[in-house]
């Protein structure tokens, strides 16, 4: 990785800005880590859940009394037996917990069993009678619009217009197209498990696998019918998330459970039944109209973006808020005239997934900047540089960027990077496109170069109070050193957060020691792991309880005499190599003796700057911060079977300020494996609401044979208001390398190719009627 | 669950013979994926990974003889020089752990119509070897297999080994799927230009119900090779192409559609052929 930098600092060994290991790394490579899969208490009962095999069906009846009467099964529960909420969701309660009338997707849960051992609870699973009067599912969004509600709350989550200048402006080159995206799974390694405790209070303890405790717990509560804190949830090893563990999986039947058989139950998801038990990326429909000058310069877009929510409406609002808003990608666009439409159906529900609705409109207008390209005869990099936001430029949502917007930079990084050697007949084989099969030679083979750029929203928009708290305690330890305790309920999924709350400990108290207590909801909220947020909102919320702890000390430095005070009315103190010292002046004192008194806790709540509400045309302050990044893939791709192997992506990304280069790569890297898997592989094929592939025998992500190699530049210009000008930098990497994977791949085969995945039959059989 | 460990091929044919509806667990990469989707409950299991009758491979002269256990990281390895397709085929099968549990006795009793090997094998008119208490007899692979994860195995009987002529001659097998690594083909084709008889032997994977012998291309083919240079026309591989996609039956399924099998599988069959014409 190369850095465009503009500080570094050294003086606190793992501090922030370096390569400091994970405490969860050793652990977890060495197979010592615990996943939620690994829960284990004494006693325990097994819970598994009943699904429906019909995406669309009446219940006539549900006979239970089999299951019950079966040996070593303990319990059978169904919607009659939710002592609260019928229903949960994050944005709308909506989804049952239990489908007790209808059902609306394939895997709505029935029932739920606990048994003394999991395969007895599979066996209890089956011997439960449901009688169905089999409907036809609505699986088209667009009919679906038209269609008899599937639901009371109708079949349009939201319909979000966006008018911005003059919607009737033209320009004189004008470029259209119809674009599709495949609905992609977030595959996460680890499948839903988690183990819940019943207490002597009459609550419940849930250990879990989630994306963000406190929200989870609220729903749980809400059903159960208890006070939320009689529901304390504390965060079980998470194996990836990537969104899908946004949304209520299991939380609520284990609850349940346990509390109905006043033992621990466990449930842990197979792989089959993970791909039914969470949300995923919203398929997507996209016309787009791109107006320009004769120059170049964009004057109008206009699109129609239809999103595919499936049967309950999880986070579909927010979804096709960030779809539409970011429609004309990192551009200046003076005019815009954008609908979209979040419509349930009833195919699987979608949600959250790393991009949330930009991945969508991303591979939309980057794919429409080439078409204009090609029709003004111009570079695509240089028509995507004639047009890039700068900081004060105006998005199509009326906001002015007022933090940094290195459009032009990220552009310029990504492309200077060395391209691949060129293809040679001494190449391996097995790194031709068809890898081991052994399919192509080199002379089969064509290479083809594409360019992308996104930009995403960091942290939640449209008003949303955004906040987290973290607490922090320095104190001293059993041989007199300063030790400090972080205390945050933000979800560690793999990213690195674990890390950031020891780097940032580490260098705003000096102290070496930096433990972390577990997440949980004995603490207040630190909000969702997810929208690129918790380096800066949980990172922020570290950083202000690690400054009150400071305050304390100073404090204590000052009221106990400690300090030979000079003159100044307000002095200024500071840590330095384990002193209080006094700033511009002589006094100071070790940070252990002021810790001899006892320990210093604080626990601060950081918020975002606030943020507004979309007006009726799409219009407002919405977003709090904006980041950045481009790509650059090249590909060999085998016309005449259509294969494909994507050579490099080369990148440049706006990261504010790389906290810890070595994660940032790793984030850098993982997105752009999940960028290529949806731009020539990942999708959920379905047919008639039924999801053909639930396995990773047949859900394909890329292996290490399919992943290119990485280029990776990161622009650190750090971001106004932000804890240590760091920017998010989860999401950019997913966004823009899928439609850089299939601008590399059209240019290979000079085929439109206006759907992703592409499958080789796109390629393969269109070249055999073109040749 | 009754597991039954013989340590010989006499003690697994008499546990077979008590308990003919027991599964033969070998390398276990079909049966626990088969038990964990729950598409699979056995009721007794006879593990054979301590037959040594069962284990390795022999080298004749007029012959070659894999046993049942021999895995595909043993065929990628040990088989490079003797049986070079068969090499590339187990290359092609998931990941090193699979392929260093997975046999070939197990690709042949699995019988599936993606099975990696059993294109090579088929085109070599392998011959399957069982075994049963009651005696052995052997089945020519296009008997063996009488339809999609169907085989003429008999309940008591065990795959012992697969045999099939040495022949002499350039070959190579490519299978395709929708990623560089671990997929599952959907299509596949072996290619033996076998000097030896002077007859090209292919066979197809992944298209049709079992493996399929393109017995007609073979013929056209075969006629059209210049034996001596071992070279052949630009027209006569492409009418190989087409008749190995007249000889496939597709079908459309999640993984792929049948025009797109057809397609490929011929595609698949002329590169395999020029690649062995042009060594």
């Amino acid at each position: 990785m190369s850095r465009t930098s503009t500080t570094t600092r050294d003086r606190v060994r793992d501090g922030l800005g370096q390569d400091a290991d994970r405490p969860d790394g050793t652990p977890k490579v060495t197979g010592a880590f615990a996943f939620s899969s690994d829960l284990h208490a004494r006693g325990m009962l097994w819970g598994r859940t009943l699904r429906s095999p019909h995406p669309a069906a009446r219940i006539v009846s549900i006979d239970t009394s089999a299951a019950e009467a079966m040996a070593g099964v303990t319990t059978v529960v169904t919607a009659a037996d939710v002592p609260g909420k019928a229903t949960y969701g994050l944005e709308h309660a909506d989804q049952p917990v239990f489908a007790s009338e209808v059902v609306r997707y394939q895997g709505e849960p029935i029932a739920a069993v606990a048994a003394e051992h999991p395969e007895l609870a599979v066996r209890a699973i089956e011997a439960i009678e449901v009688t169905y009067e089999v409907l036809e599912p609505v699986t088209d969004p667009e009919r679906a619009m038209e269609a008899e509600p599937i639901h009371p709350d109708g079949n349009v989550f939201r319909h979000l217009p966006l008018r911005h200048g003059d919607i009737e402006a033209t320009g004189e080159v004008v470029v259209e197209g119809t674009y599709e995206v495949g609905m992609q799974d977030q595959a996460f390694m680890g499948p839903e498990s988690g183990l819940a405790i019943p207490a002597d209070d009459g609550g419940v303890e849930l250990y879990m696998s989630t994306q963000w405790l406190h929200v989870d717990r609220d729903q749980v509560a809400a059903c159960l019918a208890l006070p939320p804190d009689q529901v304390r949830m504390t965060l079980a090893g998470v194996g990836g998330a990537f969104g899908a563990r946004e949304d209520v999986s299991l939380q609520v039947h284990v609850c349940l459970l346990a509390l109905r058989t006043g033992r621990p139950v466990k449930m842990l998801y197979s792989r089959e039944e993970s791909f039914f038990g969470h949300v995923h990326r919203h398929p997507a429909r996209m016309w787009f109209r791109h107006h320009a000058d004769r120059d170049g310069h964009l004057v109008k877009v206009e699109a129609r973006l239809v999103l595919d929510g499936g049967a309950y409406a999880s986070t579909s609002s927010a979804v096709i808020a960030n779809a539409v808003c970011f429609a004309g990608g990192p551009y200046r666009v003076a005019n815009a005239h954008i609908h979209g439409y979040a419509v349930r159906t009833n195919n699987p529900p979608c949600g959250a997934m790393r991009g949330f609705g930009v991945v969508q409109s991303c591979y939309g207008h980057e794919s429409q900047m080439d078409k204009l390209a090609d029709a003004l005869g111009m570079d695509p990099v240089e028509l995507r540089l004639k047009n890039a936001l700068k900081p004060g430029d105006e998005l199509i949502t009326g906001q002015i960027i007022t933090g940094t917007a290195p459009v032009r930079e990220v552009i310029e990084a990504a492309v200077a990077h060395p391209l691949p050697p060129e293809p040679s007949d001494d190449d391996p084989a097995i790194a031709l496109p068809g890898g081991a099969g052994l399919t192509a030679e080199r002379s089969d083979v064509h290479r083809g170069v594409g360019f992308g750029v996104g930009i995403k929203n960091l942290m939640f928009s449209e008003g949303f109070d955004d906040y987290s708290t973290a607490g922090v305690l320095l104190e001293l330890d059993g041989h007199g050193q300063p030790i400090a305790t972080v205390h945050c309920a933000s979800a560690e999924v793999g990213q690195g957060f674990v890390t950031l709350a020891q780097q940032i400990t580490r260098e705003r108290l000096e102290v070496e020691q930096v433990m972390l207590r577990p997440a949980d909801t004995a603490i207040g909220s630190a909000g969702s792991t997810s929208a690129s947020r918790q380096t800066w909102m949980s990172g922020g919320a570290v950083e202000l309880a690690c400054d009150a702890v400071r305050e304390a000390l100073f404090e204590r430095a000052v009221a106990h005499g400690h300090l030979a005070l000079d003159d100044a009315e307000h002095p200024l103190f500071d840590l330095r190599d384990g002193q209080v010292v006094e700033v511009g002046g002589s006094g100071s004192i070790p940070l252990v003796d002021l810790l001899e008194e006892g320990p210093i806790e604080r626990t601060e709540v950081h918020r975002h700057a606030p943020t507004d509400p979309l007006d009726q045309d799409g219009q407002g302050n919405a977003h709090v911060s904006f980041a950045f990044a481009a790509h650059r893939a090249v590909v060999d791709v085998d016309p005449d079977l259509g294969v494909v192997r994507v050579v490099q992506v080369a990148t440049g990304q706006d990261v504010g300020r790389a906290l810890n280069p070595r994660a940032v790569v790793g984030q850098i890297e993982g997105g752009i494996a999940q960028g290529v898997g949806l731009a020539v592989m990942e999708e959920i094929v379905l047919d008639d609401g039924r999801v053909r592939n639930p396995s990773f025998t047949d859900y394909l992500i890329p292996t290490a044979l399919d992943m290119p190699e990485v280029l990776a530049t990161v622009i650190e210009q750090p971001e106004p208001g932000a804890p240590f000008g760091a920017k998010g930098v989860g999401e950019p990497p997913t966004i823009s390398s899928t439609p850089a994977v299939t601008a590399a791949v059209r240019a290979a085969t000079g085929l439109e190719l206006p759907r992703v995945p592409i499958h080789p039959e796109d390629i393969a059989l269109a070249s055999a009627h073109d040749g | 669950m009754p597991i039954a460990r013989p340590t010989d091929l006499d003690g697994a044919l008499a546990s077979l013979s008590e308990v003919p509806s027991a599964h033969l667990l070998a390398g276990g990469t079909d049966a626990m994926v088969e038990i964990t989707f729950d598409q699979r409950r056995p009721e007794h299991i006879i593990a054979l990974r301590r037959l040594p009758e069962l284990r390795g491979h022999r080298v004749d002269d007029d012959e070659l003889t894999f046993g049942a256990m021999l895995t595909y990281t043993q065929m990628e390895r040990d088989l490079a020089t003797v049986a070079p397709g068969l090499a590339m085929a187990a290359r092609t099968v998931g990941s090193p752990q699979i392929r260093n549990a997975g046999t070939v006795g197990g690709n042949l009793g699995t019988a599936s119509p993606a099975g990696d090997t059993l294109p090579w094998l088929l085109a070599l008119d392998a011959q399957v070897e069982l075994r049963s208490v009651r005696g052995p007899r052997q089945l020519p692979l296009a008997d063996f297999i009488t339809g999609p994860k169907q085989t003429a195995r008999q309940p008591d009987e065990l795959i012992t080994a697969v045999r099939v002529p040495r022949v002499e001659g350039p070959q190579h097998v490519a299978k395709l799927g929708p990623r560089n690594a671990m997929v599952i083909s959907v299509a596949m084709a072996a290619v033996i230009v076998d000097t030896t008889n002077r007859r090209v032997r292919t066979a197809l994977g992944s298209v049709g119900p079992r493996p399929i012998r393109a017995s007609d291309a073979e013929q056209q083919v075969s006629d059209a090779i210049d034996w001596d240079e071992l070279t052949c026309p630009d027209e006569a591989i492409a009418r190989f192409a087409d008749a190995c996609r007249d000889a496939s039956q597709p079908i459309s399924d999640h993984r792929s559609t049948a025009d797109y099998r057809r397609h490929a599988v011929g595609v698949l069959a002329a590169r395999s052929l020029r690649r062995c014409l042009a060594t």
